[in-house]
């Protein structure tokens, strides 16, 4: 995979993503170490080009940049001053010019992440790109899942909130399906997609239907700018009727566990007391965002020979 | 052994050959010999610590440790460390190898460290073992265990306790491998040298297998 981008899940195949869960499953231990540093990408240079604000995607991978031993830029912009597309490549041609190993990029546009990578030769991740995919998210869930789970292949997961607007909702439809687990949606009928079952997942409007049995829980931040734009009333209506709590929590499989990418919004996608303790993961996610960025910077970082070019 | 430890390509023409150097009984012998060495060379085997370097020195250890347990009546501390993120080669390498398994049950502050090894050849896996070792605290020493030392040293690597000394051709490539025999689930280890057939330039076929292209 060395210099390969990740632009999104929907182009990884299987195997690519149970290899990368199962280097992220080794990177955990070094987190445990008193000493939590390898020198696996020394010289290497990893660059954050961050054009949309990001405290927490954005300092896991540079912590995981540092644990590797790598040298982490962080080039952070506001997303105003770089709208136009001349901009946005010249930035990236500059940068470019400054030889970096891997490019993580996160934009408020769909596509951004591929337009760079088609002008950089060093290999991009997508850490975000509009409504499209962030695909680290999904991988971090994924072995979340799996850790809790101990398999992923026949679980249901029910992904609950705007999955229309939601690239971790994307990415994650495309992950699981592919690794076995039957993925439903919900949400207020304006937050879904017209043709989400393409996506191979079922779509449900009750919260009690799509929560029948299943094994994962997650729900989706709502966006505070979707506030008030017609997409849904109030922000009471919409954690009244899919806003998550323990009672509401029944109609799941009694061992399921909650999921939230954060930050969560308390009160509205899910009640304080499961933000903050079991059956929710969050904090594990967290945790294992940092050991599942190493292995893809372990995977990706530095450029491919040529001969090694696929 | 780690990929580190090189074997050449082959001429063309030459058909594939194997032979076992070292069966399962003598790799046991071996081994009760090693642990009567290091039982006559530490007066004191309370802080001794073998560190198994994946995947040929884990069960290697685990022996050593019974053999320790029955000689001395003292079970040493046993642990895996993957020395692969320390490799010298991941800037010059198109690939990644695939990681394996640490599991490094307390400190080595103070300990006497075995690192054991199936097999040593360049002595670049030592290299970074000792590095690795250096990140879980600061033994009081450091000494090393191969099964088989097959020559071909490119670091300055001794080795303190050694199975058997086996000089190799460029060409051939020694294989440690450890197979679980039926209901007893007792593994049964034995080491190959293959003359003459590895087709891959830099790889043992076990790393080969690994291998992330």
């Amino acid at each position: 995979m060395i210099g390969q981008d990740l632009l999104g899940i929907e182009g990884v195949e299987r195997d690519r993503i149970e290899l990368i869960l199962e280097t992220a499953e080794h990177m955990q231990e070094i987190g445990n170490r008193d000493v939590k540093k390898v020198p696996a990408l020394r010289g290497r240079t990893v660059v954050n080009l961050f054009f949309e604000p990001s405290t927490r995607t954005q300092t896991s991978f540079e912590i995981a940049g540092k644990r590797l031993a790598a040298d982490v830029v962080n080039f952070s912009s506001s997303s105003s001053s770089l709208t136009k597309a001349e901009s946005l490549l010249d930035t990236a041609k500059t940068l470019d010019a400054m030889d970096p190993d891997v490019v993580v990029v996160r934009h408020k546009v769909a596509g951004v992440p591929q337009r760079i990578a088609d002008v950089l030769d060093a290999p991009v991740i997508n850490a975000g790109d509009g409504a499209h995919e962030h695909p680290t998210q999904a991988l971090l869930d994924m072995l979340t899942v799996f850790q809790a789970k101990g398999r992923i292949e026949g679980l249901s997961v029910a992904i609950i909130g705007d999955i229309a607007h939601s690239r971790v909702a994307r990415s994650n439809i495309y992950g699981f399906t592919k690794l076995g687990a039957e993925v439903r949606v919900a949400g207020p009928p304006t937050m879904l997609p017209p043709h989400v079952d393409s996506l191979g997942v079922k779509a449900y409007t009750s919260l009690r239907e799509v929560l029948d049995g299943v094994d994962v829980v997650m729900a989706l931040r709502i966006q505070n700018e979707r506030l008030g734009g017609g997409i849904f009333p109030s922000v009471r209506e919409y954690s009244s009727t899919f806003g998550l709590d323990r009672a509401k929590l029944r109609f799941a499989r009694p061992d399921a566990i909650v999921m939230h990418p954060g930050p969560v919004n308390r009160g509205v996608e899910l009640s304080h007391d499961l933000a903050d303790h079991r059956p929710s993961v969050i904090l594990d996610q967290v945790r294992n965002g940092v050991a599942l960025r190493m292995a893809l910077l372990y995977l990706i970082a530095g450029r491919a020979f040529p001969q090694d070019r696929e | 052994m780690g990929g580190l430890e090189g074997s050449a390509v082959a001429p063309d023409g030459d058909a594939p050959s194997e032979r076992i150097v070292l069966d399962d009984t003598r790799i046991r012998r071996a081994l009760m010999r090693i642990a009567h060495e290091i039982v006559e060379s530490n007066a004191d085997l309370g802080p001794l610590y073998l560190v198994a370097i994946p995947n040929g020195g884990v069960p290697l250890a685990r022996r050593l440790a019974g053999n320790l347990e029955a000689l001395a009546g003292c079970r040493p501390q046993l642990g895996i460390m993957d020395t692969t993120l320390y490799r010298d080669d991941l800037a010059i390498r198109g690939t990644r190898p695939r990681l394996r398994t640490t599991e490094m049950p307390s400190s080595v502050d103070q300990g006497v460290v075995i690192l054991v090894e199936d097999v040593v050849s360049t002595g670049r896996t030592i290299r970074a073992a000792m590095d690795a070792l250096m990140d879980f605290g600061r033994p009081r020493s450091v000494r090393v265990m191969a099964l088989v030392d097959r020559g071909h040293r490119e670091l300055p690597i001794k080795i303190d306790y050694v199975g058997k000394n086996i000089p190799t051709q460029p060409g051939e490539s020694v294989e440690f491998r450890a197979k679980l025999t039926g209901e007893s689930e007792e593994e049964l280890l034995e080491v190959v040298v293959h003359s003459l057939d590895t087709p891959s330039g830099d790889l043992g076929s076990e790393d080969r297998a690994g291998e992330l292209a």
